[in-house]
C-alpha cells in the first residue's frame, strides 16, 4: 500500500480536471465549426476567425483591452515593486500594509466597482478608458505584487550589502544588483497583473463609457444579444492568450537564479 | 604590528530591538588594529563577531563609539565610501554576473578606464589561481573556487583593510587547511591588514599576528596567539582556546595555594580566596606516586597516535586530562595510582 | 545612512497604498454615506437629500399606495438564495477539492507541477469565457441537454436558467480556490503521521478522518472562505446561466446602477453585502481562534 494515496481520490481528480478542461474544450472545438448555428457541427474552418478579424467593434475592444492591460499592468507592477522592496526584510507593520495591499483581493469586486463608479461621477470623471485604467491600477496591485515579494524574500540581503561593499551607492546597487536578480519575479508578477486586467469583465462592464468596451465587455453584450460562433472564436483567443500569460508568469516564478 | 591604527575602534556600543526587548549585542568595544596586521576575532556564536565586523563595513551603525579607518573618522559613513571590502561567509558572489564581472564591479563602480579594469581583474584572478574561470557563474564553480573568487572580488579594489566573515567554515577540513595557508601567503603579498572573524580555535591561533577573544558583547583578551594559549586571564578564554585542567584552589597568604584535601603549592599568586588553576594537558606530567604535587588514580588512557591522552581522577573527585608524548613507555594500567606533577611555569592563576 | 529607513519605506509605500486607498477604500466610504441618501437627480443620487437608513428598511418592507408599510419578502428571498447559494457551491468546492488536493500532494515532483499548473490556469482565464462555456453547453440544443432529453423519461428537461446551472457554473468557477489552499496544507504533510495512525491500528478512513482532516483544518477554513465570499458577490454566474429567475445579491446590485438607476438603494445593497461577507470573515476567525487554542 502506498501510504500516501487515498483510495478514489484518483478517480475523483480525474473527474474534476474532466470538469474544469470539458467545457473550455468544447467551446475550443466549436469556434472551428463551420455552422451558423453556434451548437450544431458541420464542418472546421476558420471563418469565424476570419470575421473577428475583420469586425470593427471587436478591433476597437480588442485595443482598448491592450492599452488598459498594459497601462494598468505597469501601474499596478511599478507601485507593488515599491511596494515589496519597503515591506520586505524586517518590515515591523508588514501585517497592516498587507491587509491594505490585498483589499481588492478580498473585497466582492462589484461592490468596489459600483463604488467607484459613484466616486467617479460624483466626481465629474470622465468614464471611459482612463476610468478603468485607474481602477484597474488599484486592483491589478495585489497580483503584481506577490510574485515580487515571494522573489525578494528568496533573495539574501547579502548581495546587496555586497554591492555597497564594493562602492556602489543605494541606486547603483538597485540597479546593478537588486532589480537584475529580481527580474524574473517582476516579469511574472507584471504577467499577472496583465491577465488579470485583460480577463476582467466586472470593473470595465461599469467603468467603461460609450465607444470604450473592452474585449470581455463586447463578449458579455453579444452573449447577451444571443450566441453566435465568432463568440466562441473570440473566446477562444482570449483563453489562449491567458494560458500563455499564466504558463509563462508560471515558470517565470519557478526560474532558479 | 608598525605604530599607525589601520582600524580603531572606540567604545562602540550596539543594541538590537527597541525598548523593553532589546538586547546589547556589543558592549563598550575598544579594538586598535595595526597596519598590515592579520588580527582575529574569537569567540562562540552569538557574542557579537559578525555585528562587529559589519559595523566596521558600514552595514550596521553603531548606538555609541567611533569607528576610524586609516585615521578617518568613519562612523557615519555608508558602506560604499568606506575603504574596506568584505569576504561575506555565503560569498554572495552576484549569481547574475561572470565571476570576471563579479571582481570587476567595484572598479566599475570607482569608475576605473575599462582597460585598467580588465587588467585588475586579470591580476587578482591570477592571484587566487582563478584565472581560467573568468567567464564562469558563480555557479558553476565549486565551494572553494567560488571561496577564491570572492577574495579576489574584495581585494581587487586595493581596500585599508579586508573583513573576512568565516570565509572558510563553508568547506570540508581539507580544503579548509590549503586555504588557510593561502590566505595567509595572500595577506603578505597584497600587504592588507585583514580583520578575520572564526570560531575555530585552531584557526585563529594559525593564522592570526594578533587574537581577540570575545564572549557575550566584550572582548575579554587580546594578544598574540601564543599569548593567549599559554597565558590566559579569563577562566572562559583558557576553556574556550584548546583543552585545559580547571582545578578549584584557595589562595592563601603567603604565596601559598591550596589544592583541595591538604595539597598547597607554593606560587606567587597576589589573590585571595577561591581561585582556578589552569593548566594544559601537555604541561603536566606522570611520576611516581609520592614523587609528584599529588597522586591520582588513572581511569583509562587513549592512544592519539602521537601522544597518549590519560584521563585522571583526582583525590577531590573531578577528573584531570593529561597528555603523554613519549608514547613509547610501557602502557599503565586503568586504575593504578600515579604521581601528578604540576609546573609552577605551566599553572595559571585565574579569577573565579 | 541618508534618509531615516522608515521614511523611505514610508515613500516607497506611498504609491500602492495611496492608490488602494484612494480608488477602493475612499468609494467604499463614499458609497456608504450614499446608501443613506434618496435617490434623484441625473447622476442616480439626491446629493441634498437627509440621510437616514431607509434605503435599508426598503430591503424589509415597502410602502403600500395608502401609505401603510408591508413586508416585503422578495429582497430577502435574493439574499437568503445568495447565501445558501454560496454555502453549497463552498459544500461542492470542498467535496471535490478535498480529494483532488489530497491526490495531487502525493504525486512526484513533476506531475505535482503539473497538476498545479492545470488547476492554476482555470484560475486565472477569463471567468466570463468560462461561464460561456457553459452555457453553450447546457442550452436546450447543447450537447449535454440533448444527451439528457434524448434519456429522459420526463420529456425535456430544461438544463439552464435554473438553481443548479448556477451552481454549476460557480463550483466551476471558484474550485480552484479551494484546491490550491488545501494543497498548500497538504504539501507540508508529514506522512509519517499516517504511518504512525496506521500503526496505531487506524483504518485508512479512520486515519483519514483522525490524523489528515484535522491537519487540513486550516487549508478548509481558508479555502471556504476564498470560496464563499466571491460566490456571495457573484454576477457573472447568475446572468449567464440563472437567467432572470434565479437573482443574486450581485444581480439586483447591478440593475440599481443599470435599468432602475437607484444608486442609494444599489449602496445599501452593496453595503449588505460587505457586512454579510465581514459575519462569515469575522466568524472564521473566531473558529480559527478556537481551534488554534
Ligand atoms: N539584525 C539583528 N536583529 C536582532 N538581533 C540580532 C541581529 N543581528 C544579530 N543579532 C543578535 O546579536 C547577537 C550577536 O550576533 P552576531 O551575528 O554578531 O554573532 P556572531 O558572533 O557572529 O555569531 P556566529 O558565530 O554564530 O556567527 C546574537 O544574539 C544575534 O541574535
Ligand atoms: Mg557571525
Amino acid at each position: 500500500m502506498n501510504i500516501r494515496r487515498f483510495p478514489m481520490t484518483r478517480e475523483v481528480s480525474l473527474l474534476v480536471l474532466a470538469y474544469l478542461y470539458v467545457p473550455v474544450l468544447v467551446l475550443v472545438v466549436y469556434s472551428f465549426n463551420a455552422n451558423r448555428t453556434a451548437t450544431i457541427w458541420s464542418h472546421a474552418s476558420l471563418d469565424w476567425y476570419g470575421r473577428i478579424l475583420t469586425n470593427p467593434s471587436i478591433q476597437a475592444a480588442t485595443v482598448n483591452s491592450l492599452i488598459l492591460a498594459f497601462a494598468a499592468a505597469i501601474g499596478a507592477t511599478t507601485f507593488a515593486l515599491l511596494a515589496a522592496l519597503a515591506t520586505s526584510r524586517a518590515f515591523p507593520r508588514r501585517g497592516a500594509v498587507e491587509a491594505v495591499l490585498n483589499m481588492p483581493l478580498i473585497l466582492p469586486e462589484i461592490v468596489v466597482a459600483v463604488a467607484t463608479l459613484m466616486l467617479f461621477v460624483a466626481l465629474g470623471v470622465q468614464l471611459g478608458l482612463g476610468a478603468m485604467i485607474l481602477a484597474h491600477t488599484a486592483f491589478c496591485i495585489p497580483f503584481a505584487y506577490l510574485p515580487i515579494r515571494a522573489r525578494l524574500e528568496g533573495m539574501s540581503r547579502s548581495y546587496e550589502e555586497a554591492a555597497q561593499d564594493l562602492y556602489a551607492n543605494r541606486f547603483r546597487t538597485f540597479r546593478r544588483v537588486t532589480l537584475p536578480l529580481l527580474w524574473p519575479g517582476i516579469l511574472a508578477g507584471f504577467t499577472l497583473a496583465f491577465v488579470t486586467s485583460l480577463d476582467d469583465f466586472l470593473t470595465s462592464f461599469f467603468l467603461s463609457g460609450p465607444g470604450t468596451t473592452t474585449l470581455p465587455v463586447y463578449i458579455f453584450s453579444a452573449i447577451r444579444a444571443g450566441i453566435t460562433p465568432e463568440i466562441n472564436a473570440i473566446s477562444t483567443v482570449m483563453l489562449v492568450i491567458s494560458v500563455l500569460l499564466v504558463s509563462l508568469s508560471f515558470f517565470l516564478s519557478r526560474l532558479r537564479r | 604590528m608598525s605604530g599607525s591604527s589601520a582600524v580603531s575602534i572606540r567604545n562602540i556600543s550596539k543594541s538590537f530591538g527597541r525598548g523593553a526587548s532589546a538586547v546589547r549585542v556589543l558592549d563598550d568595544v575598544s579594538v586598535e588594529i595595526g597596519e598590515r596586521e592579520f588580527f582575529t576575532l574569537l569567540g562562540p556564536s552569538g557574542c557579537g563577531k559578525t555585528t562587529l565586523l559589519r559595523l566596521i563595513a558600514g552595514f550596521e551603525l553603531a548606538d555609541r563609539g567611533v569607528i576610524a579607518i586609516g585615521g578617518q573618522d568613519l562612523t557615519q559613513t555608508p558602506p560604499f565610501r568606506r575603504p574596506v571590502n568584505t569576504v561575506f561567509q555565503s560569498y554572495a558572489l552576484f549569481p547574475h554576473l561572470t565571476v570576471e564581472q563579479n571582481v570587476g564591479f567595484a572598479l566599475e563602480e570607482q569608475g576605473m578606464a575599462r582597460d585598467k579594469i580588465r587588467s585588475r581583474v586579470g591580476e587578482a584572478l591570477e592571484m587566487v589561481r582563478m584565472h581560467s574561470f573568468a567567464r564562469r557563474r558563480p555557479s558553476e564553480l565549486s565551494g572553494g573556487q567560488q571561496q577564491r573568487v570572492a577574495l579576489a572580488r574584495a581585494l581587487a579594489p586595493r581596500p585599508q583593510v579586508l573583513l573576512l566573515d568565516e570565509p572558510l567554515s563553508a568547506l570540508d577540513l581539507k580544503l579548509r587547511k590549503e586555504m588557510q595557508i593561502e590566505l595567509k601567503q595572500l595577506q603578505a603579498e597584497a600587504g592588507i591588514t585583514f580583520l578575520f572573524v572564526t570560531h575555530d580555535q585552531e584557526e585563529a591561533l594559525t593564522l592570526s599576528d594578533r587574537v581577540a577573544v570575545m564572549q557575550g558583547g566584550h572582548i575579554l583578551q587580546m594578544g598574540p596567539p601564543r599569548e593567549i594559549y599559554e597565558a590566559p586571564t579569563h577562566r572562559f578564554v583558557a576553556d574556550f582556546i584548546g583543552d585545559i585542567n580547571l582545578l578549584e584552589a584557595e589562595a592563601l597568604p603567603g604565596d601559598q595555594l591550596r589544592i583541595g584535601q591538604g595539597v598547597t603549592l607554593p606560587m606567587a599568586h597576589g589573590k585571595a580566596g577561591a581561585v582556578t588553576l589552569a593548566i594544559r594537558p601537555e604541561r603536566a606530567r606522570l611520576t611516581a606516586p609520592g614523587a609528584g604535587t599529588l597522586d591520582a588514580t588513572l581511569i583509562h588512557s587513549a592512544y592519539l597516535g602521537t601522544a597518549l591522552l590519560h584521563k585522571l581522577e583526582l583525590p577531590g573527585g573531578g577528573t584531570f586530562l593529561l597528555r603523554q608524548s613519549e608514547v613509547a613507555q610501557t602502557p599503565l594500567e586503568s586504575g593504578s595510582r600515579v604521581g601528578l606533577a604540576l609546573p609552577a611555569d605551566a599553572l595559571r592563576v585565574l579569577d573565579q | 545612512m541618508s534618509a531615516s529607513p522608515t521614511l523611505r519605506r514610508l515613500g516607497l509605500l506611498t504609491p500602492a497604498l495611496a492608490t488602494i486607498g484612494l480608488l477602493v477604500g475612499v468609494p467604499l466610504l463614499l458609497m456608504f454615506w450614499i446608501s443613506l441618501l434618496q435617490k434623484g437627480g441625473t447622476s442616480g443620487v439626491d446629493w441634498a437629500s437627509v440621510p437616514s437608513g431607509a434605503n435599508y428598511l426598503r430591503l424589509v418592507w415597502e410602502e403600500d399606495f395608502d401609505g401603510t408599510m408591508i413586508v416585503n419578502t422578495s429582497y430577502l428571498l435574493i439574499l437568503l438564495r445568495s447565501v445558501l447559494q454560496a454555502a453549497l457551491t463552498t459544500g461542492l468546492c470542498l467535496l471535490f477539492g478535498l480529494p483532488v488536493a489530497l491526490w495531487m500532494a502525493g504525486l512526484g515532483r513533476t506531475q505535482r507541477d503539473i497538476m498545479l499548473l492545470l488547476i492554476t490556469i482555470p484560475f486565472w482565464t477569463n471567468l466570463l469565457v468560462r461561464n460561456y462555456a457553459w452555457l453553450i453547453i447546457l442550452r436546450e440544443d447543447g450537447l449535454v441537454a440533448q444527451t439528457v432529453n434524448a434519456v429522459s423519461p420526463f420529456g425535456p428537461v430544461q438544463l439552464l436558467y435554473n438553481d443548479l446551472a448556477v451552481a454549476i457554473g460557480l463550483t466551476y468557477s471558484f474550485l480552484p480556490f479551494m484546491i490550491l489552499p488545501l494543497y498548500t496544507v497538504f504539501e507540508k504533510f508529514d506522512w509519517r503521521l499516517l504511518e504512525a495512525a496506521h500503526d496505531l491500528g487506524a483504518t485508512r478512513a479512520r486515519a483519514l478522518r483522525r490524523v489528515v482532516l484535522p491537519i487540513a483544518g486550516p487549508g478548509i477554513l481558508a479555502g471556504s472562505l476564498l470560496v464563499f465570499i466571491p460566490c456571495l458577490g457573484a454576477f457573472v454566474t447568475p446572468a449567464l446561466l440563472g437567467g432572470g429567475k434565479t437573482l443574486m445579491l450581485g444581480n439586483i446590485i447591478q440593475m440599481q446602477f443599470g435599468a432602475s438607476r437607484n444608486w442609494p438603494f444599489g449602496a445599501a445593497l452593496s453595503v449588505v453585502l460587505l457586512a454579510l461577507m465581514l459575519i462569515v470573515m469575522t466568524s472564521v476567525a473566531l473558529l480559527r481562534n478556537r481551534r488554534a487554542k
